[in-house]
């Protein structure tokens, strides 16, 4: 318990350094580098949202609708809107996912278990089928995001690389001090507390479906943002972000890191990215092959994650 | 008129498709508890072997053509029997009864193995055997509709696999027993069925079922890589407006979403794929369980 409250009060801090180094090795690390970091953390971005939802004991095999709703609405408000300003096209894809969780989780929240899984990857597969029948927004191909401005500033060369870069790692921080606070606040414990037993939390007088779709809403919300920024970021959206095997990718990462902190989506999306390249590199026929043997092994042996790791070793100190 | 009867057998020939597809994935379900995302995967094996069998078949020196529509199937049992047995017996045997979501989670697991799998062994050009298709020519209904006789065929193989899945429930005591480990695994159980023996024949059934469904569709497609995973969503959407693990919920489910699809082919293709889940949408929203699903009571 006091271990508890000890690791509490020092993530904070610690988020906060994680921060600033990363923010600082902007001008030191190589182009490719801060690209790769930068579409992982916008990753773990979206797999925060799944993160969320698990913690409540719920599968989402269809985050992508959002990852997609959120890249296209950048690409789709820089391209017919004339919105260039980063900020600006992010809260508009982040609204637009937010608006469709409003009446999708309505719907959702009153199922649980594959029911919950196989409805989210539905909603997500009907996205894809719109998306690809429909040549105003591009069809299978999709279109090019051009780079965005920055109030008002507009960067060039390298330089638009390295602000996406300081842009995704200033959000990523802002999103896991906010997340942290809400994981140990009344509503982040309940959610635990449905997912252990959900009929006692409505015994103790709360409502687990509103405390769902407040949860649902909120992985929507952050999972379009992460969307965004991989838009502006790649330059280009095409209808498989909303493609099932996408939203599989992004449990994936979720399971690989754990839902024990809010630093382990964002150290499996970097570790996944990392397999990934070098998978792709060294055996591209196979690399589906060796994801899917890491995630049998994982489940397996390793249930809570890489940072029930972290956990262990934890416990190991204190009781030393 | 000419498109309502287009409408109708095209409808019906997606829907038989539909089905000997969801067939194999929904009795998994219904007696394993695992939802199956693998499932595709068998499919896109059953594909392959097929396509390259029969291709080969066709460019050696060959006897009877008419041999190749034996190969089809022959294929899908020997690989779907190795597929499915290696599977249960090498992992699922150890993970019988666990959290329905942590199946899901461990044969997508499976999936991108078995993915890359048939890659490595048959390579990403694509596979055509488009004999057996031809071979069966073709019946005009009307003026200006012709439909391929494989085609048509499907139709009758579809309610072939029905009756006899509905028949071996129901009329045989193998059967009787299997639906006794359905209703209460841990009585049935009690009872001395062995409940480990069944787990593995369903699994290997369902495999074969799922490899059969791609062995028949391989005339009429190329096989490329990523056919399994599009048929898996379809299979998906099937059985759940149907009802999970119900053979006649199927059935039910796969005429809705083939006649469903061949409506707006017909009238609004813009709008196919869409109206697919679209379907399955609706149907879960009014009747979560599926058509013949069963409900639950919630457990405390």
């Amino acid at each position: 318990m006091l271990f508890a409250k000890l690791s509490a009060s020092a993530t904070t801090p610690a988020l906060l350094l994680m921060a600033a180094i990363f923010a600082a090795s902007a001008w030191v690390m190589p182009a490719w580098l801060a690209f790769l970091l930068t579409l992982a953390f916008s990753k773990a971005l979206v797999v925060l949202g799944v993160v969320i939802q698990m913690r409540a004991g719920l599968v989402s095999f269809g985050q992508a609708l959002f990852y997609c709703v959120g890249g296209y609405g950048v690409g789709l408000a820089s391209q017919y809107l004339g919105v260039s300003d980063a900020f600006a096209l992010l809260a508009l894809g982040t609204l637009a996912a937010i608006v469709l969780a409003l009446i999708c989780g309505w719907l959702l929240t009153r199922y649980r278990d594959i029911f919950y899984a196989m409805l989210t990857l539905a909603l997500s597969m009907i996205l894809y089928g719109i998306l690809v029948k429909s040549s105003a927004l591009g069809s299978t191909d999709g279109f090019n995001v051009s780079p965005p401005s920055f109030l008002g500033w507009v960067p060039e060369g390298d330089a638009i690389k390295r602000t996406l870069y300081l842009l995704t790692v200033g959000v990523s921080a802002i999103v896991a001090l906010g997340f942290h606070s809400f994981m140990v606040s009344g509503l982040g414990r309940v959610t635990e507390a449905v997912r252990e037993n959900e009929i006692r939390v409505e015994y103790l007088g709360l409502s687990p479906q509103r405390m769902l779709f407040a949860n649902y809403v909120l992985a929507a919300g952050l999972s379009a943002l992460g969307g965004g920024l991989t838009a502006m970021a790649s330059g280009h959206i095409d209808p498989d972000m909303a493609f099932w095997t996408t939203s599989g990718e992004f449990v994936f990462i979720a399971i690989l890191g754990g839902t024990g902190h809010v630093a382990a989506p964002f150290i499996g999306a970097i570790v996944f990215s990392v397999i990934r390249t070098f998978a792709i590199q060294e055996a591209p026929n196979t690399w589906q092959m060796t994801l899917g043997v890491i995630l049998l092994a994982l489940v397996l042996f390793l249930p809570k994650g890489l940072w029930s790791l972290v956990e262990r070793s934890k416990k190991r100190e204190a009781s030393a | 008129m000419t498109t309502l009867i287009a409408i109708l057998i095209d409808g019906a020939i997606y829907a038989s498709w539909l089905f000997l597809v969801a067939a194999g994935m929904t009795i998994i379900y219904g007696v394993m508890r695992v939802l199956n995302m693998a499932h595709g995967s068998f499919y896109a094996i059953g594909a392959y072997s097929a396509a390259s069998l029969v291709s080969w078949y066709f460019s050696s020196d060959q006897g009877n053509p008419y041999w190749s529509l034996l190969i089809l199937p022959a294929c899908a049992i020997v690989a779907g029997a190795i597929i499915g047995l290696f599977i249960e017996q090498g992992l699922l045997r150890f993970l019988h009864g666990r959290d329905e979501i942590l199946m899901v989670i461990v044969t997508y697991a499976l999936m991108l193995i078995l993915e890359d799998a048939t890659k490595l062994i048959w390579g990403v050009n694509p596979y055509f055997a488009y004999q057996p298709y031809k071979l069966l020519g073709q019946t005009g209904f009307g003026e200006h509709l012709r439909f391929a006789n494989y085609d048509l065929m499907l139709i009758g193989i579809a309610i072939v696999i029905g009756l006899v899945a509905w028949a071996a429930l129901n009329r045989t005591n193998k059967g009787r027993l299997l639906r006794a480990v359905i209703h209460d695994r841990e009585i049935a159980i009690a009872m001395g069925v062995n409940v480990n023996a069944m787990f593995a024949a369903t699994f290997v059934i369902g495999a074969i079922l799922g490899a059969l469904a791609g062995a028949l569709t391989a005339p009429a497609i190329s096989v490329s890589p990523g056919i399994g995973v599009e048929v898996i969503v379809l299979a998906f959407a099937v059985i759940v407006i149907g009802g999970l693990g119900s053979i006649g919920g199927a059935a039910a489910g796969a005429l809705l979403v083939g006649l469903a699809r061949s409506f707006a082919v017909h009238i609004a293709p813009e709008i196919e794929l869409f109206v697919i889940y679209g379907v399955m949408f609706l149907v879960l929203a009014i009747r979560p369980q599926g058509l013949f699903g069963q409900t639950l009571a919630r457990r405390i």
